[in-house]
């Protein structure tokens, strides 16, 4: 069973749902996200993601935009990336889901990619712009090395394509609230309850709602219906809001703690 | 070489290139799109709708006119110049705007984005927005809004509306990105009219079919006047759609074709648009929705591009381009600005007629090679635009040479 797997299997053994934060590798700077990756392990996170930082993030809005290009000014590639991963790695034992865009991962390799990435202790690999039908090679070289391929769902997914996509993921499936790029919301989408009714029709994987998730109530809310909230925008604003003071890992540990405060309620 | 058949197969890839790499929500919406247009190519009433619109609306058949002067002036080759420029709106860009907004209205569509890099792709859409009273909304780099202040203006008047994009480099690979977050967050009501032969499945095959129009009026107006096939094809390169609409309707004869790519002012990466240079251009990547040549740094971040024309300032191109250029059909070359520019001036004196800074790239690479020729070869130029929208450009360019 993966690392993921085990988690989500307590989880639902406790009666207890996830919380999944989001953050860009290198913002405000890498060593800072190694601390920040085991500040919110211990902060209540049950899995965390890890984002790429790219030139052209098309799925995602401002905060997340502005994140990638502060990461990107360091000058840095994805093989340093998976180094402060591998450093967060000696020091915890949380899932750790590396989110990114496609040329990246390609450009460094396939097989390449996903055997540095397991090697770092990485557990699960997302990516934005990999669709179903182009995700073959990915896919398999993922399953040699036992890595888990989260895939996204979305509101404008067809039942059709639920079956098929749902067939081919491990680990978990993220649902996405709403039809958007990434960003705060002050409501979460109705969208995202019926989405995931629709996917446990097709599937026993744990289903993950990401997308506008902001607030401790929109976290709660999420809870009653999905096995997880993922958090991203948020955090990310308020590492950037972080950024420079001596505190910030600490600032945002108590952020994220607050963000899943109903944890085990 | 002669290629029998350049179709994708079903899933939009041609060889290793294209394809469909966007985030979930768009598939469905991708998916709804193809099956639309299939429907509609296969649809009579649709293409005369089309037919009937390039005819009365745009002004087509656009002429193909003997460049006398140029031929003289080159000395070699003799050289014809397919008249876009000629077209409503001063561009091929409105061929593809016609199409695609017609299937809009099939899909029930309300509201209309668009990307543009020149604005000649977003004047003809605000166009046709206008023409079938849609909303519309332009993204465009606040470089480029810059440097094609006319353009802007034209879309204003038009009723679209203009929104800059302050991201990344301020240009057209900016733009797109604002566009697809734009399709994305409201999908359900608005049709993405995306511009050139690029991005995801169906759009490179889509808009290659609406600007087909350009090869096959030239095949024939070439065969009536000369009585025998040009030697050869010449375009410029952004996206690729001038060059994909004047190319594709040849690629089973035997005629050679080039298509000119942005040499900017050097080789190293950032100072040129050039995908396809053996030495500081792409290599294959996953850039807005499509596989195809892509200019980046090792790590796969998209690299800065720089053209003096902003409708070639772009890090990828069309992937049926990158096919035919992997398998040998097409050549491909780059054209610097300086080349450009002096092209632009030379045709503008010598026949009458003011080009599009990114079609002078073409023209540029034509007297070059005409050169080499002999004069019972001929060449045909798309003449892909016009050039008012640049004449400031080169204005300001002429004065800082001479100071």
């Amino acid at each position: 069973m993966s690392r993921i797997a085990e988690v989500f299997a307590k989880l639902k053994r406790e009666g207890k749902k996830g919380f999944i934060p989001f953050i860009v590798a290198g913002h405000p700077d890498l060593e800072t996200t190694v601390e920040l990756l085991v500040e919110l392990a211990n902060s209540g996170a049950s899995v965390i993601e890890l984002g790429v930082p790219f030139s052209d993030p098309m799925a995602d809005g401002p905060v997340i935009q502005l994140a990638s290009e502060r990461a990107l000014q360091h000058g840095f590639g994805l093989k340093a990336v998976l180094e402060a991963a591998a450093k967060a790695r000696q020091r915890t034992n949380i899932p750790i889901v590396l989110f990114s865009y496609y040329n990246p991962l390609m450009q460094y390799g396939v097989v390449n990619v996903i055997r540095d990435a397991k090697e770092a202790g990485i557990d699960g690999v997302l990516v934005t712009d990999l669709t179903l039908e182009e995700s073959d090679e990915f896919a398999n070289a993922l399953r040699a090395k036992e890595l888990d391929l989260i895939f996204l769902v979305a509101p404008t997914s067809t039942d059709v394509r639920l079956q098929a996509i749902t067939l081919k993921a491990t680990g978990f499936i993220y649902a996405v609230s709403r039809a958007g790029v990434t960003g705060e919301q002050a409501n979460v989408s109705a969208a995202a309850e019926n989405l995931v009714s629709r996917v446990r029709k097709c599937s026993d994987l744990p289903v993950a709602v990401g997308f506008g998730i902001s607030t401790a109530e929109q976290v709660a809310k999420t809870w009653t219906y999905a096995d997880a909230a993922v958090v991203g925008s948020a955090i990310v604003a308020e590492i950037e809001r972080c950024a420079g003071a001596p505190d910030i890992v600490q600032r945002v540990g108590n952020f994220a703690r607050a963000l899943g405060s109903y944890l085990g309620k | 070489m002669v290629i029998r058949n350049s179709q994708p197969d079903e899933g939009g890839h041609w060889g290793p290139y294209g394809g469909r790499f966007v985030p979930e929500t768009l598939v469905a919406p991708l998916e709804e799109l193809t099956s639309a247009y299939l429907a509609a190519h296969d649809d009579d009433n649709f293409q005369s709708e089309f037919a009937a619109l390039l005819a009365d609306y745009s002004g087509r058949p656009t002429p193909l006119f003997h460049a006398k002067r140029l031929t003289e002036y080159a000395g070699g080759a003799q050289i014809y110049l397919k008249r876009e420029d000629l077209s409503h709106t001063g561009s091929h860009k409105i061929n593809n705007a016609l199409g695609q907004i017609l299937l809009a209205r099939r899909m029930g569509k309300s509201r209309v984005i668009a990307e543009t890099g020149a604005g000649q792709h977003g004047v003809a859409t605000a166009t046709v927005c206008a023409l079938f009273g849609l909303d519309c909304v332009v993204y465009m780099g606040t470089e480029d809004m810059r440097r094609q202040a006319l353009n802007v203006f034209r879309m204003e008047l038009l009723g679209a509306g203009v929104q800059e994009v302050n991201a990344g480099s301020r240009t057209l690979k900016d733009a797109i990105n604002e566009a697809l977050r734009d399709w994305v967050t409201n999908v359900s009501d608005t049709y993405y009219l995306l511009g050139s032969a690029l991005g995801p499945h169906p759009y490179p095959l889509m808009v290659r079919e609406f600007q087909s129009v350009i090869g096959r009026e030239a095949r024939a107006q070439v065969l009536s006047q000369t009585e025998r096939l040009p030697d050869l094809l010449i375009a410029c390169v952004g996206g690729g759609s001038n060059s994909i609409g004047l190319f594709h309707p040849f690629l089973n004869d035997r005629v050679r074709m080039i298509g000119v790519e942005a040499g900017g002012r050097g080789n190293n990466l950032g100072q040129h648009a050039a995908r396809f240079n053996q030495v500081g251009g792409g290599r294959p990547g996953v850039l807005q929705g499509t596989l195809s040549y892509v200019l980046q740094d090792q790590g796969g971040q998209i690299a800065p591009t720089h053209s003096v024309s902003a409708g070639l300032d772009y890090p990828s191109i069309g992937p049926e381009h990158a096919f035919l250029h992997d398998s040998g059909r097409v050549e491909y070359v780059s054209a610097s600005d300086a080349a450009a520019l002096e092209a632009f001036q030379t045709l503008s004196k010598l026949e009458g007629i003011i080009p599009a800074l990114e079609s002078a790239h073409a023209v540029a690479h034509a007297i070059k090679v005409a050169r080499e020729m002999s004069c019972d070869e001929s060449i045909i130029i798309n003449l892909s635009g016009r050039g008012d929208k640049d004449i400031d450009t080169v204005g300001r360019l002429r004065l800082g040479t001479n100071q």
